[in-house]
């Protein structure tokens, strides 16, 4: 299963992705830079990650902390996710995201 | 414990960069083997990360500790580290490091402190909280004239046109703050709601109802003016419309970010932004300078709180050896030793 994730300078990453893990974590862990500073606990919105629409209505909708965190990213939009925040799942093979800036 | 802010340079035995949990712990080992110990922090409390990051947050890997949040751990290291009466240097960044003729260091902070030590800890984790910066292309040229990132003098925005970025307390408190002295106050958030205390949402409701202030729903995308001056702003909205708005000043609170800042410079070997250690002491590559936690590297790190309190304890047994050159280590444990039951003034007798 895999995770494609479209960097800062545009160029995009297959990365293998593996169930119950978190988005953030497949792309650490997939060695693309994020800064993701608080580790994964929904605390400083350095994951910030744009979801590709088309995928957009499979995720689950954010929590109210996910959705205050994201006023600590910038350019904010509908798509706007903290990839710390989003559980990969089979549903989920092939999922496209896009890495915001100030995130690394 | 003493707070103090001076120019004469300050005599100790071991400097701490850092007072989150493994710069606080480490005041401890360092306390059982005689080490006195000054902390700088560029944060105004203890607690690093735990206090920043995550204070209400749950953290269940604290060995015989099922559960406590990261205010809870920094108390405790706090009344922990007591009996040692350490010295901390909050709101401070430590600036820069120089070796003395002696052989023992200079550490300067951005407010003028200057320690000097003959031992150095960096407990630095992931590096200074620093205001998170907009990643607008151009940005620095305004910076310090027309963006700011913190209030350092409120009277410098009496007669502006504000336009104040962010949803949370920051934001809402300097908003309110500033509106008396401004010449208009316009506060920009991403969406119609605030993170802020509900207290100071509701003033600034009021306000904007009464015509005082002006809230703008939107994302601040760029700045525009010349040569560092700012004459508008521009927003854009969920549908993508781009407005702009006059504004000669703009104060940007989207929270605080880890950089690495000055360590960097300090003369210590880095690799990826990280301190290589050595395993048995974690010494750098400069020798009476120790890093230990999140900002050290060596293989098989894991960055955990645990892993950086086990440092701590190696480290404290080397820098002993510096700071006590004539004495014999002796290895005690605090269940039994009269020794170090005496530096925690406890008498051992009774844990109940």
């Amino acid at each position: 299963m895999k995770v494609i994730m479209t960097d800062m300078e545009g160029t995009n990453h297959e990365l293998l992705a593996t169930e119950e893990w978190t988005v953030m974590e497949i792309i650490r862990e997939g060695g693309i830079p994020i800064l993701a500073q608080c580790g994964g606990s929904c605390a400083c919105a350095t994951c910030h990650v744009y979801v590709d629409p088309a995928w957009k209505a499979k995720l689950p909708e954010p929590n109210e902390e996910e959705v205050g965190m994201l006023d600590g990213a910038f350019d904010v939009t509908q798509d706007s996710r903290l990839a710390c925040q989003i559980i990969f799942t089979k549903d989920l093979d092939g999922l496209v995201v896009k890495l915001a800036a100030g995130s690394v | 414990m003493t707070e103090t802010n001076t120019q004469t340079p300050i005599q100790t035995d071991a400097v701490i960069i850092g007072a989150g949990p493994c710069g606080l712990f480490a005041v401890f080992e360092l306390g059982l083997n005689d080490v006195k110990c000054h902390l700088v922090d560029i944060l105004d409390k203890p607690g690093g990360q735990c206090a920043e990051l995550y204070p209400e947050k749950p953290i269940y890997d604290i060995p015989a500790v099922p559960v406590c949040t990261g205010t809870e751990l920094t108390e405790r290291l706090m009344e922990q580290i007591k009996p040692f009466n350490p010295t901390f240097h909050f709101g401070q960044m430590a600036e820069s490091l120089s070796k003395l003729p002696d052989g023992r260091w200079k550490l300067t902070t951005d407010q003028g402190t200057i320690i000097e030590a003959k031992v150095v800890v960096v407990a630095a984790g992931g590096g200074s909280f620093m205001p998170k910066r907009p990643p607008i292309k151009g940005i620095e040229e305004y910076e310090g004239k027309s963006v700011f990132y913190a209030v350092r003098k409120k009277e410098q925005f009496r007669d502006k046109n504000i336009v104040i970025a962010g949803g949370g307390d920051s934001a809402l408190d300097w908003a309110l703050n500033l509106q008396p002295i401004a010449k208009r106050v316009t506060l920009v958030h991403r969406r119609d709601d605030f993170r802020a205390a509900p207290d100071s949402v509701g003033k600034m409701r009021a306000m904007v109802a009464e015509g005082k202030m002006d809230l703008k729903i939107g994302n601040f995308t760029s700045v525009i003016g010349e040569g560092g001056v700012a004459t508008a702003i521009t927003l854009v909205d969920d549908a993508k419309n781009s407005t702009e708005h006059p504004c000669d000043t703009i104060l940007a609170f989207y929270g605080l970010t880890m950089k690495l800042g000055p360590v960097a410079t300090f003369g210590i070997n880095l690799h990826e932004n990280l301190i290589p250690v050595n395993v048995e002491n974690f010494e750098t590559s400069e020798p009476t300078v120790f890093a230990i936690g999140d900002i050290n590297a060596y293989p098989g790190k894991m960055k955990l709180i645990l892993s950086g309190f086990h440092e701590a304890a190696l480290m404290a047994k080397k820098a002993f050896t510096y700071i006590h050159p004539d004495r014999r280590y002796r290895f005690q444990y605090t269940t039994s030793s009269s020794d170090l039951q005496g530096k925690l003034g406890v008498d051992g007798k009774d844990a109940a």
